[in-house]
């Protein structure tokens, strides 16, 4: 495991302070009706959960998500600007504005996307890790889990047939605590989630503190390891969405439970952990704010002067045409 | 080479085997297809000839087989899958449609699914309700799939080819009702029939009849009993649901400027609906009948052979639907 010096730890603040800054600028501009559909999951409160656990792989290995995909697109390497491009649907988007926000995606990252069915990226996983072990290759793929996909089919199917197969991939789970309203205990007979591992006899990672990256980073990597030499695990990271479960989400009251989460807000926790362990940081990390912020604004400008999709682009890529 | 004479499954199994030995990236999976040599025998033998790595077999999961397939052939494999029967694949819709048939529009052609999905389809054999569907109309309703479905054994050699070849995800179902039928099938191993491209099985100028898969016996039996009538039948095969051959319909009509569409899947929304509605809407101006449909009677299945036997198409009730336009 390589050990975490203070550039890795600063390169993780800079990718979670910019997630933020860019969910809330969704937020804003969803408001202003600059993002438009019904459809925007922000990530804000799961940072550390995606930055740490991206963290830990290498180039070539190999991430997928579900719906809730900006801060894994962007902790992965994606351009904030052809992410808000697509936010806005326009065709400089990373997915020529046909995606939205639950279909960023990124070939060049070995970010093969947000999918928007619950638990339908799942056997997606194992079709990706198992060309790599066809192939002979050692990468792995990281496979986001909410909570909520952990009750259905997909599910099931999908980490039994990695367990079949030996196949190379880390299952994480985002467990923040709701399938869309749901509380996981009203929803999952088994609400440690990370305990299913058993049932498909894969390895158990156990739980993680999801809003402390180092620990995200830490557990991800030994999985990683593992499922590169061996096969599949399970691991289940306990965090929250500050911002519910989506802009079409109905409000509902739990000021109390998010007034606890933001105690241990992710960012400040990390915000912490380096004033503890290095001195005089703070200015530091003020440079890494106003360079993020930015960064995003720069993101929306490019967005906001980008050209919409045209005819052409509805009536392209339907089928590959050679 | 010569053309051999062989039944449907092993102009099938030729076809596949073939394109296993051509590419490295084709791989079959699906529930029995190894060990057990394929439940309706297509890929047997492959599991001693291509080891384990290549002949998957999968735990009854159809989900993920469609699914899986979905994530290996997006990172460059060209997955084979089998779903046992069409009913099983109504448990991978979600992985056919909203994921092969999507991604690579959805991501504006960052990635490409080059999978096949191979399905037993078909009815008459008192498998009951559940177990008695030809629903690829369904599938064809979606832009991003292609949907071939042959009707001879020389067809399913080229056609299956050309699926595994095409950079597109292909739902491919091969009539149950004609896996033992022979017909003679091109030994050559680069005999590849293009995606999308009907066949004249029949030469008429009185009536077209539109059909495929099944639907072909039919209507081939049908033509052969009116001609001695002196009633001349040109049989469309379409071979490809998707896409759509409406070019080869258009000009077997304008030649006899009426029309039966023949076939096994249920009448409401069916390719019956879809070949009339083209023909109304583009042909008009050479319509001298309406367009007549023969196809499965719109009831669930049932196990009794005397009733069920009532529910399917026959060259009777082919000939009897050219008599009334005719």
């Amino acid at each position: 495991m390589a050990e975490i010096d203070k550039p890795m730890l600063l390169e993780w603040y800079r990718q979670m302070f910019l997630i933020r800054q860019f969910e809330n600028q969704c937020d804003v501009l969803y408001k202003e009706k600059k993002i438009t559909g019904v459809y925007m999951h922000l990530y804000s409160g799961l940072e550390a959960t995606g930055v740490g656990a991206v963290a830990a792989l290498r180039p070539s290995d190999h991430v997928i998500t579900a719906y809730r995909d900006h801060g894994i697109a962007l902790a992965r390497g994606m351009d904030p600007k052809v992410a808000m491009a697509e936010m806005m649907g326009k065709r400089t988007g990373c997915s020529g504005g046909k995606g939205g926000s639950m279909h960023l995606a990124s070939r060049e990252h070995n970010f093969w996307g947000g999918y928007a069915i619950v638990g339908g990226h799942l056997p997606l996983a194992a079709g990706i890790a198992l060309e790599s072990r066809y192939n002979g290759k050692d990468d792995v793929v990281l496979s986001f889990i909410g909570d909520g996909a952990t009750n259905n089919g997909y599910f099931h199917e999908a980490v039994n047939l990695s367990a079949v197969w030996d196949l190379p991939v880390v299952w994480l789970i985002e467990n923040n605590g709701y399938g869309m309203g749901t509380p996981v205990e009203v929803a999952s007979g088994q609400p440690e989630l990370h305990k299913r591992a058993v049932a498909y006899g894969i390895k158990d990672m156990g739980r993680v503190d999801g809003q402390n990256v180092v620990d995200v980073y830490n557990v991800v990597t030994k999985a990683v390891e593992y499922a590169r030499k061996k096969g599949p695990v399970l691991i289940e990271s306990l965090t929250y969405r500050y911002k519910g479960h989506g802009v079409s989400d109905r409000s509902y009251d739990k000021l109390a439970e998010l007034r606890d989460w933001q105690q241990k807000d992710p960012i400040l926790v990390l915000q912490d952990y380096l004033c503890k362990h290095f001195e005089c940081i703070e200015e530091e990390l003020k440079d890494i704010e106003r360079a993020e912020m930015a960064a995003v604004h720069a993101a929306v400008e490019f967005a906001e002067d980008s050209e919409a999709p045209t005819y052409d682009d509805l009536i392209s890529h339907v089928y590959v045409e050679e | 080479m010569a053309d051999k004479n062989m039944p449907m499954r092993e102009a099938l199994r030729m076809a596949l085997r073939e394109e296993m030995i051509r590419d490295e990236r084709v791989f079959v999976m699906g529930e029995e297809v190894g060990a057990w040599q394929g439940t309706h025998r297509v890929t047997r033998g492959f599991l001693e000839e291509f080891g384990e790595k290549r002949v998957r077999d999968t735990p009854i999961s159809e989900m993920a087989i469609a699914g899986a397939a979905v994530g290996a052939a997006m990172a460059g494999l060209r997955p084979v899958a089998e779903i046992m029967t069409i009913n099983f694949a109504f448990l991978s819709l979600d992985a056919i449609i909203n994921h092969a048939a999507k991604i690579h529009y959805m991501f504006n052609g960052q990635f490409r699914v080059p999978m096949v999905i191979r399905a037993a389809s078909g009815w008459g054999d008192q498998a009951t309700a559940t177990h008695s569907h030809t629903p690829e109309p369904i599938f064809a309703h979606f832009p991003g799939l292609y949907v071939g479905c042959p009707a001879t054994p020389r067809d399913a050699k080229g056609m299956l080819k050309a699926a595994i070849r095409d950079d597109n995800p292909v739902l491919f179902t091969e009539s149950i009702a004609l896996y033992p039928k022979p017909g003679l099938v091109p030994e050559e191993d680069d005999f590849v029939l293009p995606i999308g491209k009907a066949d004249i099985k029949r030469e008429g100028r009185h009536v077209t009849l539109v059909t495929y898969a099944r639907g072909v016996e039919w209507s081939l039996q049908a033509a052969e009993q009116l001609a001695k009538e002196g009633v001349e039948c040109e049989v469309v095969d379409l071979r490809w649901l998707r896409p759509l051959d409406t070019a080869t319909v258009f000009e077997s009509f304008q030649k006899t400027n009426r029309c039966v569409v023949v076939e096994e899947s249920l009448p409401y929304y069916s390719v019956g609906s879809e070949i009339a509605a083209q023909l109304q809407e583009h042909m008009f101006d050479y319509m001298d009948a309406p367009v007549k449909r023969v196809s499965a009677m719109d009831v669930p299945l049932p196990y009794a052979r005397e009733i069920e036997l009532m529910a399917l198409p026959n060259a009777q009730k082919v000939v009897d639907a050219v008599r009334e336009i005719i």
